[in-house]
């Protein structure tokens, strides 16, 4: 056996369950003689920054070359094909358009081309106004020019997370969930990563890492039941405030207006309620880019927070105990897998890890009767009569799949939710939310009156009638 | 699996069910295909009283209302717990799945009986946070009266439509304090008839022109801030802090029509657009209930379903029914018409709904009055007979209906 230093195996710890986390998480069980453990506050994966943010996989042409972003950002993009084949979550390469409205714009898509060609992306091109408005026929008509980018696409965050740690946990990892580690300090592992978002200034800090301060950045978003209005994610030109709001479709086949970008104090790290300014600022920007965006098929609101320091920019401090990774601001979840890939070979090195023979990479998704061919949804009913039993009419998921889920670790209404879509749609539960709990009830045991949404705490219901 | 039938009926609520009673008297083979285990829709959750006293001439509860139609319609071919996937209405076949897999079914007619969904309140975009606490009144009755499950203990009512004011009644009668019921409108949503029996008998207070503007609470409600409108905005000043574990909301219907977008036409509230006949822009197609416009009453749904499925038999026997001739065309103070086109031949009854509320309206066919209505508001229908011989009703027929002082 090879000697690794701190004894036999290397006991890695894992702080928070986000897509960096998990994606890193992932890559350590590739490793002979690796122990990992993944702590994580929340009740599930992917519940902080993950959650809510665009779910766009940036192309990389607005990173200023000589950032940390924009060295992982493109390459991280580029890794999201292979990724999401192996582990079976859905990635569509939309194209990106970013729109120009005056000659100062255009400008700024030129400076885009030479950021991007700096940083390595590829396709990039000026559309005049004609050849925009073929691509996004609904595009404002004042449009004069856009930088087209082939290579940017669309995933669900959260499902990137799950199934990586999924994947990892078959591979051997361990996941504690609602488990909070309050200091770095007196871990007994040999090795720590921290990804814990918002909070990893501070537990850099329990360690006695001094890194820039994070503060949340707030942005706001209103999903719509519009499907189809825009086939591309339609950027405004950006600003010193970031990427701007935007138009886009989600891989669920909604419509995603967002987000504001709204600073908030070092200690508003749960604040995350949405606000009338916040969502009249995106109405009106989203129609400056995208006038037939219609309101009245709004589903609903929300807020993400992410995690943004003075720099601007991603902050990875490594040592040989250690690697603090913050900021993971926007590009965070494009960039996610080139920092973990670039963390855990760092580590390899320094640690003299050998590669597995044994990995699998991968994680099957659950089965989705709706998108299949005949054949194959016979074959699956068949073998399983639940999954020719749709549960959510709004996106046609069946029992099969809500009971898939909840076996994959579901265990609150948000957990199926996220997992499946069921309650995603545009009557947001309110067909399917008994059924999906009568199905939990047979599943897990637990009474009606012991469930929650989401976090401890939210109940659905509360006593029984008389 | 293949089958084959004179006439498919999607949805087994009060309009399917009339579908399938209309299409079995005309001696057509029938298969509805529902998505619940059983026929009756939403009436098996409504368990109060109002239902019956158009078709039965007798007021009966939901069950009650779906247990005596049952009777009436009895046995025929039905596919439950199962969901139709496409329909290809070029070739008169549809795709529908359950848990023996998937079944092709070629058709003669179809009768679309797909009801509504509720708005769910999240569409609302109201600003402040996402707890758990906030039901669409669909969920709440369901969990009542049900699963015998109480949402909360102290709730508000967002919206006056028929169903918020229902569960304000049968929250209180099950123990839960309601605070009040939020009306952004200056008029109620719901019939008159539920203000009365829901509200007042129960002391329970309808405040007008006020709504929710921000939600509070992480993890299960905790309290709404309440403002009064003016001209469509909150009044600063008006703001008020509301405790509350339990958010009810009562904001409006949705035709439920996702199945046949950009095949069936149908308008901007995704209402199917209907002739007289109950007939949609495919000769073979027919749409009735909660679909093609939210009825006040779940008996015109069941009237009109007979009518569907009766018109469904004579397509799919053959029978050439009469080609549309009018376009029956809403204009000023007039927000909903049940029927769209008309092929002015016999008499027909269209529900209309003003725009605004009117303390006398006269609903106008091209200018002309034809009906006054007293006390007309938007949550309640007028019915209009439209009488061809009477009237000229082809070719464009606008329809109007103008405020006149007492």
């Amino acid at each position: 056996m090879a000697f690794i230093f701190g004894g036999e195996t290397l006991k890695v710890a894992i702080i928070g369950a986000g897509v960096v986390g998990s994606l890193i998480a992932r890559e350590f069980t590739k490793y002979k003689d690796v122990e990992v453990e993944i702590f994580e506050k929340l009740p599930d994966v992917g519940w902080g920054v993950t959650k809510a943010n665009s779910g766009v996989i940036h192309a990389g042409y607005d990173d200023e070359p000589e950032t940390v972003r924009a060295k992982y950002c493109a390459h991280g993009n580029a890794l999201y094909t292979k990724l999401s084949e192996e582990l079976g979550f859905p990635l569509k390469r939309t194209g990106s358009l970013v729109v120009a409205f005056n000659e100062e714009d255009v400008k700024m898509l030129e400076e885009l081309i030479d950021h991007g060609k700096k940083n390595g992306v590829e396709g990039l091109k000026i559309l005049s106004k004609y050849e925009s408005l073929e691509k996004e026929p609904n595009l404002s008509r004042e449009v004069i020019a856009s930088l087209w980018a082939p290579s940017t696409g669309i995933v669900g965050p959260w499902e990137v997370a799950q199934s990586a740690m999924e994947n990892a946990v078959k591979n051997g990892a361990k996941l504690h969930l609602s488990t909070e580690i309050k200091s770095l300090k007196t871990l007994p592992f040999d090795f720590i990563v921290n990804a814990s978002g918002l909070w990893a200034d501070e537990l850099a800090e329990s360690a006695g890492v001094k890194v820039t301060p994070l503060h949340p950045r707030k942005g706001e978003y209103i999903l719509l039941d519009q499907p189809q209005l825009v086939k591309t994610v339609v950027f405004p030109v950006p600003s010193k405030a970031g990427k701007g709001i935007l138009v886009l479709p989600t891989i669920h086949d909604t419509l995603l207006l967002g987000p504001t970008s709204e600073d908030l104090p070092s200690d508003y790290k749960e604040r995350t309620e949405t606000t009338s300014e916040g969502l009249a600022k995106i109405v009106e920007n989203a129609k400056k880019l995208v006038p037939s965006v219609n309101l009245s098929k709004s589903i609903r609101t929300f807020a993400g927070l992410r995690p943004e320091n003075e720099l601007k920019d991603f902050v990875i401090a490594k040592d040989d105990k250690m690697v603090n990774i913050v900021a993971t601001r926007s590009p965070g979840l494009t960039s996610a897998p080139a920092i973990a890939e670039d963390v855990v070979s760092w580590v390899a090195d320094i640690k003299k890890l050998k590669l597995r023979s044994d990995f699998d990479p991968y994680r099957k998704p659950i089965p989705r009767p709706y998108e299949m061919e005949d054949d194959e949804r016979n074959a699956l009913i068949k073998k399983d009569p639940t999954f020719g039993r749709v549960i959510c009419r709004c996106n046609k998921v069946t029992e099969g799949e809500v009971v898939e889920a909840i076996r994959r670790g579901a265990r609150t209404l948000d957990g199926v939710k996220l997992r499946t879509t069921a309650m995603f749609g545009r009557c947001q539960g309110s067909f399917c939310t008994v059924n999906i709990m009568k199905i939990m009830k047979k599943e897990l045991g637990e009474e009606f009156e012991e469930m929650e949404k989401n976090l401890p705490g939210s109940k659905v219901v509360d006593g029984v009638s008389r | 699996m293949k089958m084959k039938y004179d006439v498919v009926v999607l949805g087994g609520g009060a309009a399917g069910m009339g579908a399938v009673l209309g299409a079995k008297e005309n001696d057509a083979s029938v298969l509805l295909i529902e998505r619940e285990a059983s026929t009756g829709g939403v009436l098996n959750q409504c368990i109060h009283t109002g239902f019956g006293l158009q078709v039965f001439k007798t007021e009966l509860t939901g069950p009650e209302y779906h247990e005596i139609y049952k009777d009436k319609m009895g046995n025929f071919d039905a596919l439950y717990e199962t969901m139709v996937l496409s329909i290809d209405f070029d070739n008169n076949r549809m795709k529908a799945m359950n848990s023996n897999g998937i079944h092709d079914i070629e058709y003669g007619a179809v009768v679309l009986a797909t009801g509504a969904r509720e708005r769910p309140f999240e569409s609302l975009r109201i600003p402040g946070t996402r707890p758990a606490g906030i039901f669409t009144a669909g969920l709440a009755q369901k969990f009542v009266n049900l699963e015998n499950h109480l949402p909360g203990h102290r709730a508000i009512i967002v919206g006056s439509g028929d169903i918020g004011m229902i569960m304000a009644r049968r929250l209180t009668l099950e123990g839960v304090e309601i605070e009040g019921v939020y009306e952004i409108m200056p008029y109620p949503g719901g019939l008159t008839r539920n203000i009365a029996q829901c509200l007042e008998d129960f002391n329970i207070p309808l405040h007008l022109s006020t709504s929710v503007i921000k939600i509070h609470g992480k993890k299960r409600l905790e309290g709404v801030t309440v403002a009064k409108f003016e001209n469509g905005a909150p009044l600063k000043e008006s703001e008020r802090f509301v405790e509350c574990d339990t958010l009810v909301a009562s904001v409006g219907l949705i035709p439920e029509n996702d199945l046949v977008k950009r095949k069936i036409e149908m308008g901007s509230d995704e209402g199917i657009f209907v002739d007289d006949l109950m007939r949609t822009n495919y000769e073979n197609v027919f749409a009735c209930g909660n679909n093609v416009c939210i009825h006040d009453l779940v008996d015109f749904a069941t009237v009109e379903g007979e009518m569907a499925g009766r018109n469904a038999a004579l397509v799919a026997k053959g029978v050439k029914l009469p080609s549309r001739v009018g376009l029956l065309s809403p204009k000023e103070g007039i927000r909903v018409v049940s029927a769209r086109y008309t092929t002015a031949t016999e008499p027909f009854k269209i529900y209309i709904r003003v725009d605004r509320p009117m303390e006398i309206a006269t609903v106008n066919v091209n200018g002309k009055a034809i009906k006054a209505a007293v006390n007309a508001r938007p949550s309640e229908m007028i019915e209009v007979t439209l009488d061809p011989k009477k009237y000229n009703l082809k070719g464009k027929v606008e329809l109007s209906a103008k405020g006149v002082k007492r």
